[in-house]
């Protein structure tokens, strides 16, 4: 009993079919507001504007390698 | 297969599994595998993201130097499993910025930046594919890119991984044999969880490496010189050919109780140079009516400098890496942010499905704590006043869905 209890709740963890946020609870998540880059061409440019003007680069969230443009 | 038909699928496997009371261990094993297999590959397969064109008109004008231009991109779908996009990018420079006016004279130049990219979409998982050629009249650079993201436990967490690597030429005006290579490594982790049904997180470690010369062929340092009329004089600068660097950066957004959002992002960064910098922002979203959206921002931004930074050596050559570039000194910077989106009415949009137009303005003050302004000449050398700075950055763009 309890190996299939196991085997039920590691299928179920695995297949996704029972997420602790359910698909119907979504309607929030799926809201253009919170979308971490809900624009790209414009996200991609204020990034070029911190990597040109900080010392810092990286792990922000931004796609690619930069421009070499410094 | 549709997600219904998968769920009963999988309902039965699992049924079967455990009916398969007499199965000997390995073969329950081996059935469970399959079982987690399947179940991996059928349910509620990812979407690529719509098709669009942006056109955008972006301007940075502070401390001296006005870069603006155009950007256009261009992503469109082929079929329900490959996306590709395009983007051109212009940045036309006029510099008259605090170092070129302390050892040169006004300049303007134009960079002009071509990017391609493609993603494959099977299933769960995203593949893409990017090459970018940046070309101004002495640097030109080239980037590929490779990623590859996938998503588990129905869909709330996705884990990526991508790869990039730069090769850049530096070249200077007026010297057409001066000509030296940058290689650049990028290696970016991302995971972003839904924690809740109104919170994301997601979490990001990336570690670059650089090759080759790294340095400004322009830019110079000072040094205390006894015999020169004003007290200093000008050296190039000597930087290190390598610097490896880390980041840590968190990022949420939280849907408050009414429509609007709250997002906030921190980043940890150290390099081998020795700079240390720490940024955290916190932005505020609020759609107002059925076509509004507005927008308020705050960044803070620190940094110590590099160890081999000095705004005035004690003499000449007096070490072996010599710097004063003040993105290498000790600063903070505070950066403010107003945007609004209007969401144009369905009556003007001829075919389109959707369309923006955006305008957003940033608002950025930049104080140095060991970068003095030279161009004080009234003061001794080391006495001039720290140098600080503000800019404003505007994005202006239009947004279309077909």
């Amino acid at each position: 009993m309890i190996r299939s209890l196991l085997l039920i709740t590691v299928v179920v963890l695995a297949s996704g079919c029972s997420p602790w946020v359910k698909p119907y609870e979504r309607e929030n998540l799926a809201d253009e507001i919170m979308d971490f880059n809900r624009d790209p061409i414009a996200s991609n440019y204020l990034h070029h504007v911190y990597e040109a003007r900080e010392g810092a680069r990286g792990a922000d969230g931004a796609s690619g390698g930069g421009c070499g443009c410094n | 297969m549709a997600p219904a038909e998968a769920v009963v699928g999988v309902t039965d496997l699992v049924r079967s599994t455990l009916n398969a009371k007499r199965r000997t261990p390995i073969a329950q094993v081996a059935a469970l595998g399959v079982l987690l297999l399947l179940a991996s590959m059928s349910l509620q397969a990812e979407v690529l993201d719509p098709d669009r064109v942006d056109v955008m008109y972006h301007s940075y004008d502070g401390g001296g130097a006005t870069i603006d231009g155009p950007s256009v991109l261009v992503r469109k779908n082929i079929g329900s499993n490959v996306a590709v996009s395009a983007n051109y990018y212009v940045d036309m420079v006029s510099s008259a910025s605090i170092d070129v006016l302390a050892t040169a004279s006004e300049y303007s130049e134009k960079r002009t930046e071509y990017s391609l990219g493609t993603e494959y979409l099977h299933d769960r998982t995203i593949i893409s594919a990017g090459y970018t050629s940046s070309e101004e009249n002495d640097y030109s650079a080239e980037t590929g890119s490779l990623g590859i993201s996938q998503s588990f436990f129905g869909d709330l967490t996705t884990l990526s991984f991508g790869f990039s690597f730069g090769k850049d030429v530096v070249g200077k005006n007026g010297r057409p044999n001066f000509e030296h290579d940058v290689e650049r490594r990028r290696y970016q982790l991302n995971l972003t969880q839904v924690i809740t049904k109104s919170f994301i997180a997601a979490a990001s470690v990336e570690a670059a490496v650089d090759e080759g010369y790294l340095n400004n062929p322009y830019r110079q340092v000072r040094y205390l010189d006894p015999n020169a009329a004003q007290g200093y004089s000008y050296q190039a600068e000597v930087y290190p050919h390598t610097r490896n660097s880390d980041a840590v950066g968190l990022r949420g957004i939280y849907y408050l109780p009414y429509r609007a959002s709250i997002r906030a992002d921190a980043r940890y960064y150290d390099d081998s140079w020795g700079i240390t910098a720490k940024n955290w922002a916190l932005r505020y979203t609020q759609p107002w009516g059925e076509r509004w959206l507005f927008e308020v921002k705050y960044r803070a931004y620190q940094q110590t400098n590099a160890d081999f930074y000095s705004d005035l050596f004690p003499f000449r050559d007096a070490q072996n890496f010599l710097a004063r570039d003040k993105e290498l000194s000790e600063y903070q910077s505070d950066n403010f942010g107003l945007g609004v989106t209007y969401d144009i009415p369905e009556r003007w949009l001829w075919s389109f499905e959707k369309s923006t137009i955006n305008l957003y303005w940033d608002y950025f003050d930049f104080n140095y704590d060991n970068f003095r302004n030279v161009l004080d000449t009234e003061a001794s050398p080391g006495e001039e006043p720290l140098y600080s700075f503000d800019a404003n950055v505007i994005r202006f763009y239009w947004s279309l869905w077909y």
